[in-house]
């Protein structure tokens, strides 16, 4: 779990990576083509300037993934991430600098990449192995493995036109988790199927990753990089932030989010700031069920508002509401708010959680009127992870007490 | 890792390239009514045809139809077809699996080599029900029809070399499809399926410039004239085969890192 790169053999590398993309349409018909080289002929453009219409996707990135080590990429939309991606597989190359791979890189980019509706599962297993670069002996040898993975014994001679979109992504996935790589790059293929299934895709890349692979996870799946990676890439707009130990990485991504998101203008009252906290005050990202966290609001106003009650909302990964409270409905009461007199409100939490990646909610209300005046969401996003392996939202802390034949001691009287 | 796309790697992909030539061929015909008949109704379309245009040449010079005329058409119209077909295929190919191109590292040769591939298939079938019915109609097998290997081969480098540079040329241009569709249409009245070059005196060395031509005159020399085909001809159908091939294959590699950005 060390920060550095250290003297381990450096697989995967980047140097000093650019790639030029183009908005919008390219000429896309031959009739376009001959005024689109004449005006090539007459004046050519050096590589590294801009022309119209074009924007730098990556600028300058370097970073070296060492042998077995586990990195993630994070990023907004639009950072790079998928840039990246492609440029490590070879689908696309860089308009400047270099990318030096050793070994065998197999990408986990696309699910059933190859799948043809009217095959069946097991052709389509076939099919999709060889396109991702296993040997026919190999997957004859994986086969009954891969089948199981997917939990689709039955349905694997049915035609996949037949099968629900869950079951072609499983059987996708159970593929492409198969294939032995030198170097494994996942994009976030991880949150397909069920709960259960994305569960066994987790632990099958945590095998993956013990097993001494090298594995380059791009995600917006916070809690599935920290799980992972002990290093992580922060990307913004094309250029690397930050590269450095997970927790620090995904706390940078989180407070930048979370700073711009209070820069826009706000009404006549608002949420100025929201902060997620352990007891001691040090800033909470990873929290560990149960534990008590504090949220603390500022709100700010313009005007003066009276009659105001905070809300406090948790969301899960499905945008389910699992958690909602107000001040108001907690018996406090409501309060006043001036420009020049901020108002202060922190709510102490437990975090009895299932394990997962929530978000958190805050909401600016004057009751009597039916005036919402601010609604900050997501204003945190937050995973919880658990010593136990509990699913689910709410965390009940299961004990075993009796496991077997015997009666429980309780009703033994 | 990177593409792959010259010989070598080419021949790394092996596996590869049977599967997708497999999956194009299982595709054609699963739930299909007609299945394998697909392989010789397009040749047999041909060949009426022919027998309908050689039937009228004959009403104007009050000949009667010679079998051999219909062998010859027959002959003709299996290889057509399949150079028709192939290249119809191979000009989708890269579009057709976009997703493949755009998100799985591969030497992308390999689709408009499979679609070709796998109307070898179709080509086999109808060469096979061809022999049938040359044996049936009594029209002979002499040592002159060996001359078939190489004139095939030579016909499937050609189809080759078109089918990637059209495969390519459709990424970047969406109406290169329709100039190929243009193309395969009109194409058989100046290419001898319907006709032989002899019919004509003056424009015969002009016929015979198409690269096709001397090939489908070849084979019709070979298997119903039982003679060696003209074979300074046919080395020029060759030789333009093979450096088509070569040009084709350098050009693909040359544009094979735009693909992804510009299809």
């Amino acid at each position: 779990m060390s920060a550095a790169p250290g003297p381990a053999e450096t697989v995967l590398a980047l140097e000093g990576v650019s790639k030029k993309f183009r908005r919008g349409e390219l000429y896309d018909s031959l009739r376009d083509l001959v005024p689109a080289l004449a005006r090539r002929v007459l004046r050519p453009v050096p590589r590294n300037a801009l022309q119209k219409g074009e924007f730098w996707a990556l600028k300058d990135v370097s970073f070296s993934v060492g042998r077995g080590e586990a990195v993630g990429v994070i990023g907004e939309n639009g950072a790079g991430k998928s840039t990246i991606l492609k440029l490590l597989t070879g689908i696309i190359r860089p308009t400047e600098g270099a990318i030096r791979v050793r070994g065998r890189v197999s990408a986990l980019i696309e699910v059933g990449a190859g799948f043809h509706p009217d095959l069946t599962g097991r052709e389509n297993i076939f099919l999709n192995g060889t396109i991702l670069g296993m040997s026919k002996a190999e997957i004859r040898k994986k086969f009954d493995a891969i089948v199981d993975f997917s939990g689709l014994e039955e349905f694997i001679d049915t035609p996949v036109k037949r099968y629900s979109s869950g079951m072609y992504a499983r059987l996708g996935f159970s593929v492409a988790v198969h294939v032995d790589p030198d170097v494994l790059i996942v994009d976030e293929v991880l949150s397909v199927g069920d709960y259960v299934f994305q569960r066994k895709c987790t632990e099958r890349m945590f095998q993956v990753v013990k097993g001494g692979a090298t594995v380059v996870f791009v995600s917006h799946n916070l809690h599935a990089v920290n799980d992972l990676c002990s290093r992580t890439v922060l990307l913004s707009r094309g250029k690397v932030e930050q590269v450095g130990p997970t927790t620090e990485v995904v706390r940078t991504y989180l407070e930048r989010a979370r700073a711009r998101m209070q820069e826009t203008p706000r009404g006549d009252a608002y949420i100025a700031s929201v902060r997620m906290a352990t007891p001691d005050g040090a800033e909470a990202v990873g929290i560990r069920a149960g534990d008590p966290v504090r949220v603390e609001l500022e709100v700010r106003a313009r005007i003066p508002c009276e009659k105001l009650s905070l809300g406090l909302q948790v969301f899960d990964e499905d945008s389910y509401n699992i958690f909602n409270t107000a001040t108001e409905r907690l018996g406090l009461g409501t309060f006043s708010v001036t420009p020049d007199e901020p108002f202060r409100c922190v709510f102490e939490v437990q975090m009895h959680l299932g394990e997962g990646t929530y978000f958190l909610g805050a909401t600016l209300h004057r009751y009597d009127i039916q005036r919402q005046y601010d609604r900050r969401f997501p204003a945190q996003t937050f995973f919880v992870r658990s010593e136990q392996d509990v699913r689910g939202a709410a965390n009940l802390y299961p004990r075993v007490v009796t496991f077997g034949a015997d009666l429980p001691a309780t009703s033994r009287r | 890792m990177n593409g792959g796309d010259t010989a070598g790697g080419l021949l790394r992909y092996r596996e590869l390239l049977a599967m997708l030539t497999w999956r194009e061929i299982a595709i054609r015909y699963k739930q299909t009514l007609m299945g394998f008949l697909w392989a010789i109704l397009m040749p047999m379309v041909v060949v009426a045809a022919g027998i309908l245009v050689r039937g009228a040449f004959t009403a104007i010079s009050n000949k009667p139809l010679a079998l051999s005329a219909v062998f010859t058409v027959a002959v003709k119209s299996v290889p057509w077809a399949f150079f028709v077909g192939a290249i119809r295929f191979a000009t989708n190919s890269l579009i057709a699996n976009t997703n493949l191109v755009t998100k799985v590292s591969l030497p992308r040769a390999i689709f408009p080599i499979a679609s070709v591939c796998s109307q070898l298939l179709d080509f086999a079938v109808a060469g096979l029900v061809l022999g049938v019915v040359l044996v049936v109609g009594r029209a002979g097998v002499t040592w002159e029809a060996l001359w078939v290997i190489p004139l095939v081969l030579i016909l499937i480098a050609l189809t080759m070399g078109i089918s990637i540079l059209t495969a390519a040329a459709s990424l970047f241009y969406r109406d290169v499809k329709y100039l190929v569709e243009v193309f395969l249409t009109f194409a058989i009245f100046f290419t001898p399926v319907l006709y032989d070059v002899d019919m004509f005196t003056r424009l015969r060395d002009w016929l015979l410039l198409n690269p096709v031509a001397p090939i489908l005159e070849g084979l019709a020399d070979a298997l119903v004239k039982h003679q060696t085909p003209p074979l300074p001809w046919v080395g020029y159908s060759a030789a333009f085969a093979g450096l088509l091939l070569v040009v084709a294959l350098w050009t693909f590699r040359r544009l094979d890192p735009l693909f992804a950005e510009r299809i």
